[in-house]
């Protein structure tokens, strides 16, 4: 008996299953609160596209808190009960918005335990929408994920499905570190079997999507599903790829890239951020400076361009890499 | 000339899971005289490589399945035939051959594992083939009722075979008071309960083993006969690095090691086995679980039950597989069995025998149960 579960409602599940495991998780941000059994004002939409819908029924306002639209104050309020004993998790609607509260999570949240000596502890979500796709335009559809990885002190997770969205959650609610949770928008209707117990998925362990000999593919969160169309299309050709799903960014497995990247000796990095300082350029660059001798072609990075996000859903449509332009940088790779 | 005459050779199902697999290489060649039970082909899916057998025999006239190349379940991939039918006859067959339609919702239907409610809590299951005889098949530790997947089909085509995932296995009940031989063998007895299992042929797999001896011995009348593959029980010694290792491994790369010590041939150990398994490991409380079975059916690093001799006087026939390079449980143990039980220790083979030597172990079970 399959239990095919979108990522939406995996993640609604993780969130439920925490708070009920534990009575100090809480949700917080703006419109997450509503649903089933909520009453009078209370009953908004759980979450600008529901991911939260039903939870202040089961847990009430005090641990499903509606927040002023001012990001500002949540994330910090968030981010400092975390230093207090409970375990926030606080949604920021669109990760775009980030640029008003990133005092409180990069200078803030992500500094606690280095700058205290190890005696305090942050263990705050932030999740959010990332990713294009969605026709919301150049402010609500960035990938900002290389902003993220870049600090330390913060984990960063960009599930590609709703299996470990739900796994990678728990394991962000039960982690003592401030986790950047990315849903990618495009994926809460994508669906797959997910047991309908609690389970985590550690940080830094990739999945293998899908084996082959021939070239790496390596890449996260919806961009995946594009890699592996592409791959589908390579095999015609007798071109056998593999292709990673890193899962967690910050930390990153890159043991398991080079291991692929030394049996396939070609590697394509797909990215759906701008180009420079990229999660695509990371991984290059690590590669090269971990199996340069294993490559038998130069590495290819398919990327957005450098650009902000193009409201017209015909450019748009461009800018997000698609399976036939990673396809195609493969074909170059095998040159 | 009738189409009865011409054998498909489809690509084969192994386990509930399994949707595709892909050519790796033909073992027999076009021309060839065929019999019941020859390896024809390589198979490999995501999970483990296998050969696929033959069930009829006649010439090898014709193989459509290309090396390297990925089929779905069913797809045609080669026809055998008698001489008697002609090359004309072959292309009108395969010119007409239309592949099996992808109906995933009947499918699903038909091969769904099935869930029930015991005194315990929901435990999975699985049932293939209808009417002949009974048999339950039992898992090690920390397995699931996937361990059978080449052994439960080819059975199935006779006979009732259902599959169980123990408590703390699988996707069964994450909860488990009572880790002795004697409470997981009273769980069986609950589980045929619950399915109005009168008696049944019970073939056990290492611990499984070790508690279809506890309940041929304290309910024989519930049990037709037993069948011990690489089986608990029968000695002192159990590779505790093995299981030790297995509990605390958290990742990938922790973990493989610890499987390859499972196979004589370790390459079998591929990415979704290893995926499925960290699956299964990380859901809540398994840890807890398999350290609580462990601590109690191997206290102290040793097998804390010998039920060989008990078994043996039950009068319930026995029935003992077991591979020579077993390195979670020797051989050797089986020697305990000898003069009372049909003893088969078979080369090549690890702890997973039933794997290895699928076609081997399917022919001694089905010789064996009544």
């Amino acid at each position: 008996m399959a239990r095919i579960l979108s990522m939406k409602d995996a993640i609604n599940e993780a969130l439920d299953l925490e708070m009920r495991r534990d009575p100090t998780v809480i949700i917080m941000g703006e419109d997450i609160a509503g649903g089933a059994g909520a009453q009078g004002e209370e009953d908004a939409w759980g979450g600008v596209l529901g991911v939260t819908k039903g939870l202040i029924g089961k847990y009430g306002a005090k641990r499903v808190m509606d927040t002023p639209l001012s990001e500002s104050a949540y994330i910090g309020a968030a981010v400092g009960a975390a230093a207090c004993g409970l375990r926030p998790v606080a949604e920021l609607m669109f990760l775009d918005f980030m640029g008003v509260c990133f005092d409180q999570i990069f200078n803030q949240a992500a500094k606690f335990k280095y700058m205290f000596g190890g005696k305090a502890q942050t263990p705050v979500v932030i999740r959010g929408m990332v990713g294009g796709g969605f026709r919301a335009a150049a402010q609500h559809s960035q990938m900002l994920t290389p902003l993220f990885t870049h600090i330390p002190g913060l984990k960063v997770v960009c599930p590609s499905n709703a299996y470990d969205a739900k796994g990678l959650l728990i394991q962000s609610i039960r982690d003592n570190d401030p986790v950047i949770f990315c849903e990618h928008k495009n994926l809460y209707t994508h669906a797959v079997d997910v047991p309908a117990e609690s389970y985590t998925i550690p940080f830094g362990e990739a999945a293998i999507s899908r084996e082959g000999k021939s070239a790496t593919i390596v890449t996260y969160g919806l961009m995946v599903h594009r890699a592996l169309e592409a791959a589908e299309t390579l095999a015609k050709e007798k071109i056998d790829v593999e292709v990673i799903d890193l899962r967690t960014l910050s930390p990153i497995d890159i043991d398991t890239v080079v291991e692929s990247v030394e049996k396939t000796g070609r590697l394509v990095a797909v990215d759906e951020a701008n180009p420079r300082c990229s999660i695509a350029s990371d991984v290059i660059a690590s590669v090269m400076e971990h199996a340069f001798k294993a490559m038998k072609s130069a590495p290819r990075a398919v990327t957005a361009p450098h650009t902000p996000v193009p409201f017209s859903p015909t450019l748009e449509d461009l800018y997000i890499p698609s399976a036939a332009a990673i396809a195609e940088a493969v074909r170059g790779t095998m040159k | 000339m009738s189409d009865s005459q011409i054998k498909m050779i489809v690509m084969p199902k192994w386990g509930l899971s399994m949707s595709e697999g892909k050519v790796v290489k033909w073992l027999a060649k076009e021309g060839a005289k065929i019999n019941v039970g020859d390896e024809l082909l390589e198979v490999e899916t995501e999970k483990i490589a296998s050969a696929v057998e033959a069930t009829d025999s006649g010439t090898l006239r014709r193989i459509v399945g290309e090396v390297d190349t990925v089929y779905p379940v069913k797809q045609l991939l080669a026809v055998i035939a008698d001489d008697s039918v002609s090359d004309s006859e072959i292309d009108a067959f395969l010119a007409s051959y239309v592949p099996p339609a992808v109906d995933e919702e009947g499918e699903a239907e038909k091969d769904a594992y099935e869930y029930i409610d015991l005194p315990i809590g929901t435990v999975r299951y699985a049932k293939y083939g209808d009417g002949g005889k009974t048999l339950l098949f039992i898992h090690g530790f920390g397995g699931d009722l996937d361990n059978w997947l080449f052994n439960v089909n080819t059975l199935a085509e006779n006979h009732t075979v259902y599959a169980v995932d123990l408590p703390g296995h699988g996707r069964s009940v994450k909860s488990l008071t009572d880790a002795s031989l004697a409470g997981l063998s009273k769980f069986v007895l609950e589980f045929m309960d619950a399915l109005s299992i009168d008696s049944a042929n019970l073939v056990g797999h290492s611990l499984g083993g070790a508690i279809a001896m506890k309940t041929a011995i304290t309910a024989p009348k519930r049990v037709k006969t037993i069948t011990l593959i690489g089986s608990a029980g029968l000695g002192n010694e159990i590779n505790m690095g093995y299981i030790d290792g297995f509990i605390g491994s958290e990742s990938r790369r922790e973990i493989k090691p610890f499987l390859e010590e499972l196979f004589f041939d370790r390459s079998l150990v591929g990415r979704q086995m290893i995926d499925d398994i960290l699956k299964s490991k990380r859901l809540d409380n398994v840890t807890d679980v398999l350290r609580h079975l462990a601590d109690t059916v191997f206290k102290g690093g040793h097998q804390a039950e010998k039920l060989g001799d008990a078994a043996a006087a039950s009068g319930v026939p026995i029935l003992a597989i077991h591979g020579t390079d077993d390195h979670i449980i020797p051989a050797a143990h089986t020697e305990t069995l000898k003069g009372k039980a049909s003893v088969h220790v078979m080369g090549d083979a690890g702890h997973m025998v039933q794997m290895e030597k699928s076609k081997e172990t399917n022919k001694l079970i089905s010789d064996h149960i009544h």
